[in-house]
């Protein structure tokens, strides 16, 4: 006969007498307080101000061996552009390509003698870029550019008897509507963004270390003899958390709107929402991981091993379209993939309920696939 | 149920993995008792102790703790027992009031404000409330983790090495506590290493490598131990300690001051191992085996029967 545990009953005030001590605890460990707030303006300051995935200003060296005036219309165009810094002059290739190699310019316009008598003749003659393309992303977009940067170059000295060295207008009229971030501002991508990483980084973190703590100062021991109910504990340690979580969002919103002008088409109450469900999910992971891991130092490690494929695989980084299949199929696990699409589409697009929802119910899956692993894993006793 | 006992268990196992840690213990304390449960580093206290109060689950037992069943009441039992574990767990970033404030929210006490204000007073810890608990000294941490055991009123105390590292004075003051607390009905299970601690206790179990040796009063324990001692003065007693320790029928050799105390288990092989020594400069007296003789002499015989299985053995060189 197995005997039936008479279980007491949840209480709410031993669940507020466990918040009132995870507060004041909080309240005392100045250094985790800190860092919950340190992170997000840590983090704002170095993707919303340092990072440009759209490089301007880039460094190059001019091989110019040629004094007509053409080529240096060309030169002035490509500075005009923005992409180009001519910093340096130099005399031979050699000398180029050693710039080139030691890093100092990012790129190499070899203008060769007799470029505009040749281009007059309508002998289309050879201008020769070279980059040092070993970031790809540095030189991209600059690259990409030049082409209509020469082309519109020239358009005013090309006139009269010279209109037939003009190219020849596309047969197509191509139209492009760059949406929802037309100028390309970085930041708008990234601010929003910044908000599901940060909240993932401390959430699991944070959890993470307030359950292994009391295992490891030995008040766990205390806590188990004591009439606690497992859900008491685990709800208790989250309460306090989802109210930094919503201190992040706050300061993050604020930033986004004072510092970096990010657009806010939608609707900042459901934002509100939807980030109780995202701060929720990953806060249960982070439980989940307690309850595995021995010691504060193991809590942490495992917070990063979660923490970096899904700033890497979420799209936050880098274009999730672009991955391979496999690395979408993976990224979609991860509740932060979801979020991205969610506080992107909110701000940015304008995004309503409807589209959220498509976005916010694997999060809300995985919350409660986590919560349960967590309550179930608890154990309340010592073995 | 004839007499009233607070605790009452047969049968307690427990194993992790091939271990047995705990191996058929049965013990019965009387409420109002304060029972001394003493045995070497490793031995199982802490662990039989935790399957008493539901922190670890027994593989084999049963029995009542407050007479609540002790497997499948474990619940019931925690509301009306304290336990004081044997490293302070308390939280020590929380002052000495909001520990006992906490602890006293966890256990449902009602007029918690002022059960913790007279808990403070009670225990002398008036002027320190506010002091965090992980800046007080031994002395104190031990005073706060007895006040906050005690909050709840709680029928049955279980204290895990109480007053390791507290000084003595400290220890005193404890003491006086825990038999003025008794005088009120409480009953104590309390583990210690210290003789003069378990002579102060009612009754005594003493368990080894997980098996329950003897119990029984101070006196009763000594009895059956069935240990012959003879205590001898002279010069020279370090040396004479060494030729002694080499006589069949000579289990200890201990020094005690001034005098040497020699006991062995078997009377007539003690004393034909000692005869040679019988004359001056050697006074000889027999005396009574003292409590500490009697437990260095269970320890010992139980390493003997368990040295292969555990590492107890002291360090060749």
């Amino acid at each position: 006969m197995k005997p039936r545990q008479r279980h007491p009953k949840f209480s709410p005030r031993r669940l507020w007498g466990i918040i009132v001590k995870e507060f004041t605890q909080m309240r005392r460990d100045r250094l985790t307080f800190a860092m919950m707030l340190g992170i997000p303006l840590l983090q704002l300051t170095l993707f919303g101000f340092a990072i440009n995935s759209d490089p301007r200003h880039l460094p190059a060296a001019v091989l110019l061996a040629d004094q007509g005036p053409q080529g240096r219309t060309l030169l002035y165009a490509m500075q005009n552009s923005t992409f180009f810094d001519f910093t340096r002059q130099v005399r031979t290739e050699v000398e180029g390509r050693d710039l080139l190699a030691r890093g100092q310019v990012q790129f190499v316009v070899n203008i060769p003698e007799n470029f505009s008598r040749d281009l007059l003749r309508g002998d289309r003659p050879a201008i020769l870029v070279e980059a040092d393309a070993t970031d790809p992303a540095a030189t991209g977009i600059a690259l990409g550019s030049l082409n209509a940067v020469l082309g519109g170059a020239l358009r005013n000295d090309f006139k009269g008897p010279l209109d037939f060295l003009n190219a020849t207008a596309s047969p197509i009229d191509l139209r492009v509507h760059a949406l929802y971030n037309p100028e390309s501002i970085t930041q708008f991508n990234i601010v929003p963004g910044l908000m599901g990483v940060i909240l993932t980084m401390t959430m699991i973190m944070i959890t993470g270390l307030a359950i292994t703590r009391e295992r490891e100062r030995g008040t766990m021991e205390n806590l188990l003899s004591m009439p606690t109910r497992p859900s008491e504990v685990l709800i208790g340690k989250i309460v306090p958390y989802i109210l930094i979580g919503y201190i992040q969002v706050g300061v993050i919103l604020v930033a986004a709107r004072l510092l970096f002008h990010v657009p806010m088409h939608g609707s900042i109450p459901l934002l509100l929402v939807v980030a109780l469900v995202f701060i929720a999910a990953n806060l249960a992971m982070g439980i989940t991981f307690s309850t595995i891991a021995k010691n504060q130092l193991q809590a942490m490690q495992m917070t990063f091993f979660v923490f970096l494929p899904s700033i890497l695989l979420s799209g936050f980084m880098f274009p999730f379209r672009g991955m391979p299949r496999w690395a979408q199929t993976v990224g979609e696990f991860f509740p932060l993939t979801h979020f991205l699409r969610i506080v992107r589409g909110i701000l940015l697009k304008g995004n309503g309920l409807p589209d959220v929802t498509r976005e916010l119910w694997p999060i809300a899956l995985f919350a409660a696939v986590m919560l349960t692993i967590g309550v179930k894993r608890y154990r309340q006793t010592l073995d | 149920m004839e007499e009233n006992f607070a605790i009452d268990v047969r049968g307690m196992t427990k194993r992790f993995g091939e271990r047995t840690v705990v191996n058929d213990i049965a013990l019965q304390v009387r409420a109002g008792e304060i029972y001394g449960f003493l045995g070497p580093n490793g031995s199982g206290k802490t662990t039989f102790i935790r399957m008493l109060c539901g922190l670890l689950r027994a593989d084999a037992g049963s029995g009542t703790v407050l007479g609540f069943d002790v497997i499948a009441e474990s619940e019931a039992i925690k509301r009306q027992v304290g336990y004081m574990t044997q490293r302070f767990s308390f939280w020590e970033d929380l002052s000495i009031a909001e520990n006992l404030d906490f602890v006293a929210r966890m256990y449902d006490v009602k007029n918690r404000a002022q059960a913790v204000r007279r808990s403070i007073e009670q225990l002398g810890l008036a002027g320190r409330q506010r002091q965090l608990a992980g800046q007080l000294s031994g002395g104190w941490k031990q005073r706060l983790a007895l006040a906050a055991c005690l909050i709840h009123q709680p029928k049955l105390l279980l204290l895990d090495e109480p007053t390791a590292g507290v000084d003595p004075k400290a220890r005193r003051d404890f003491w006086e506590q825990i038999h003025q607390l008794a005088g009120e009905g409480l009953t104590f299970l309390i583990t210690t290493h210290y003789m003069d601690e378990a002579e102060r206790c009612h009754r005594l179990a003493y368990i080894s490598y997980g098996n329950l040796l003897t119990h029984g009063t101070v006196a009763e324990v000594i009895v059956h131990v069935r240990l012959t001692t003879w205590s001898v003065r002279g010069p020279g007693l370090l040396g004479l300690a060494a030729q002694l320790r080499q006589q069949p029928g000579v289990q200890q050799a201990v020094a005690f001051g001034n005098a040497l105390h020699v006991s062995g288990d078997d009377a007539a092989a003690l004393e034909a191992a000692i005869a040679p020594f019988r004359q001056a400069p050697f006074e000889w007296q027999r005396i009574a085996s003292g409590l500490e003789d009697a437990f260095i002499h269970l320890m010992e015989q139980s390493q003997d029967n368990f040295a292969p299985a555990v590492a107890a053995e002291p360090l060749k060189k």
